[in-house]
């Protein structure tokens, strides 16, 4: 079986499962934010009762994280409504925006805090949850209604989905990054290449890319239609998981010759860095053939590109330079923030080589524009402006306004464009 | 779930890939939906996320849909996991959505909420339809008849989750099957 087949028969009490079964599998973690918390709470309460107990306290994590540096009312009040469901409940494992456990974007969250392990399953009320695979968890993103049943029955009606398996083999080339791979990847088999099924991604490519990497790959699997995305544990996913939990876990991996439904190659060593167009993430072109595009806005954030890692690539190029467009940084979790002041490149911390840049104000951590949000959302278009964005989706009308332009891009070739104004391959700057 | 299994009505046709985006803006996902005011709010913002050359799908004074019947291509419902989505059609007063192929959340989401049901065509048809044609869809028979005409068009069988959208849903299908206890008593 795939490691896919393998946690979820685990979860199940089954054996032997195949791609189909239709099989009820236990959760290992529930996760859910202030946008889609506040709906499933509503419907434990309506399916369950008013006094329905969780559950299972340790396996909730609520992470708000969408709607937060805004003065919308519904978006307090909908925290607010965590809030008393926190404490009705005793949920242990609730990061409150109005206090110290604030952690931001909750896919970033979750890792850092430990709350992800190899060989469980993680449930949330996001379709990015995916990006849990990257540390060899079943990790998928449901609705409100699937959400609120697992916080009362603590498990789900899962179907088996069949493993698509991508082999990333040869040597990263400078400034290419995992955000190119996985464009690559959506490019050749678009937006629904890979709907119902497992993405497992493996190979010496895989293998050499750092846990934040990793993330990246995983988070957009869903971008390819995929119910998760998943790398399989090795070293360097336990040492990160073991320096952030005491819990147990059991890690899992496909046996070898797994049967799948159909494998991809590549050779890492051959790719350029690329950009999604509007309006779809298949939408591939390679960089230096989006030279003649003007920028306005460069955006780098989110779960996707958000993270300690990203930021080290774009101050990469940034260092010394200037940006001749309206730049955002947002870091996705606190965690990040903090990064940015500790993190240096030749003796400047990375927030100093921003702010040298002339970058915007450093936002406070949350999903701000990547999915445009309440009207006064740090960063949200308002126009026909052509951004540049490391985030995972340039659907019209994503970012805010429906005449604005997102080109999806890895934080290099992100930066490189805040540089010079236009789409620009990052090995040119 | 919607009570009826055949539905007549105008047809509201879209194309592949339509996105969550489109179905509902991030702006309103400060509505929740399990409140009933803000439910029927979502639903005056259905497709709200359109480009302005689309009609109106939100055509009612008030704030439901003319449509009950909507057409889409390959990958139907793509992006976000958010609910709100097959909520905002149903809280319109949309029935059922007729697309070639589905996103996977927004498949188990429409069955899973039984606010629409999501019904597989085998042809294109949102290259036989165009919005304003009065369509039948019949569920038990599996097809969708143009009535300008009269021409069938089968429907693909529903599959394993058949059983679930029976039920009208995730909640009654588990409690059906004995997964969970009845309703509480609220």
């Amino acid at each position: 079986m795939t490691i896919t087949e393998k946690i979820l028969a685990r979860e199940s009490g089954a054996k032997l499962i195949s791609p189909g079964d239709n099989i009820w599998v236990n959760a290992g973690i529930l996760l859910t934010h202030d946008v889609c918390g506040p709906g499933t709470i509503g419907i434990f309460q309506r399916e369950f009762g008013r006094d329905a107990k969780v559950f299972d306290r340790e396996k909730i994590v609520i992470l708000p994280d969408h709607y937060i540096y805004t003065d919308d009312e519904k978006a307090h009040r909908n925290v607010d409504t965590l809030r008393a469901f926190v404490r009705e409940q005793g949920l242990p494992y609730f990061y409150d925006p109005g206090t110290s456990s604030y952690c931001g974007v909750c896919h970033v969250a979750l890792p850092e805090l430990g709350h992800v392990r190899p060989g469980e399953t993680i449930f949330g009320t996001d379709s990015h949850t995916c990006t849990h695979g990257a540390l060899g968890a079943f990790a998928t993103g449901l609705g409100n209604t699937d959400a609120g049943f697992i916080m009362g029955a603590g498990k789900l009606l899962v179907k088996v989905p069949p493993t698509l398996r991508f082999v990333l083999d040869g040597q990263m080339p400078a400034r290419l990054s995992a955000k190119d791979l996985i464009l690559h990847i959506i490019g050749d088999i678009s937006v629904n290449g890979a709907t119902y099924c497992a993405m497992e991604f493996t190979g010496e490519a895989i293998a050499a890319l750092s846990i934040e990497e990793r993330c990246t790959i995983c988070n957009m699997a869903v971008e390819a239609g995929a119910k998760n995305g998943i790398i399989a544990p090795d070293r360097k996913t336990l040492d990160y998981v073991n320096a952030r939990t005491k819990k147990p876990f059991e890690p899992l991996t496909s046996d070898p010759g797994a049967p799948v439904q159909a494998e991809y190659r590549y050779d890492v060593s051959k790719l350029e860095p690329v950009v999604a167009k509007p309006h779809l993430p298949d939408n591939k072109a390679l960089a230096r053939d989006c030279r003649g595009v003007a920028v306005d806005q460069v955006y780098i954030g989110s779960c996707t590109g958000g993270k300690l890692e990203d930021f080290v690539m774009a101050a990469r190029l940034l260092k010394g330079r200037k940006v001749s467009v309206r730049t955002l940084i947002v870091p996705a979790t606190r965690q990040v923030e903090q990064g940015l002041l500790d993190t240096q490149i030749d003796g400047q911390s990375l927030r100093a080589i921003f702010e040298a840049a002339g970058v915007e104000p450093i936002a406070p951590p949350s999903c701000a524009a990547c999915l445009g949000g309440p009207a006064d959302t740090f960063g949200r278009t308002k126009g026909n402006e052509v951004v540049v964005s490391t985030t995972n989706r340039n659907f019209i009308g994503r970012m805010g306004s429906k005449d604005s332009q997102i080109y999806l891009a890895s934080p290099y070739t992100a930066a490189a464009s805040a540089i010079t104004g236009h789409i620009t391959d990052p090995r040119d700057v | 779930m919607p009570k009826e299994t055949r539905i007549q009505g105008p047809v509201y046709v879209l194309e592949d890939n339509i996105d969550t985006d489109l179905l509902i803006p991030a702006c309103y996902l400060n509505l929740v939906p399990t409140i009933p005011e803000e439910y029927r709010k979502l639903g005056s913002y259905a497709l709200a996320g359109l480009p302005d050359t689309f009609p109106k799908f939100v055509a009612n004074a008030d704030g439901t849909t003319p449509y009950p019947i909507v057409i889409g291509g390959q990958n139907f419902g793509c992006g976000s996991s958010r609910e709100h989505a097959p909520i905002a059609l149903g809280a319109a007063g949309a029935k059922v959505v007729v697309a070639q192929s589905y996103a996977r959340i927004f498949f188990r989401n429409s069955v899973a909420t039984g606010e629409v049901y999501p019904l597989e065509s085998q042809d294109r048809l949102c290259s036989e339809f165009k919005t304003g044609d009065l369509a039948e869809v019949d569920i038990p028979s599996g097809t969708v008849t143009r009535l300008s005409d009269g021409k069938v068009f089968p429907l693909k069988p529903i599959g394993a989750v058949a059983p679930v959208i029976a039920a009208g849903g995730m909640f009654a299908y588990a409690r059906q099957i004995g997964m969970i206890k009845n309703a509480p008593s609220l």
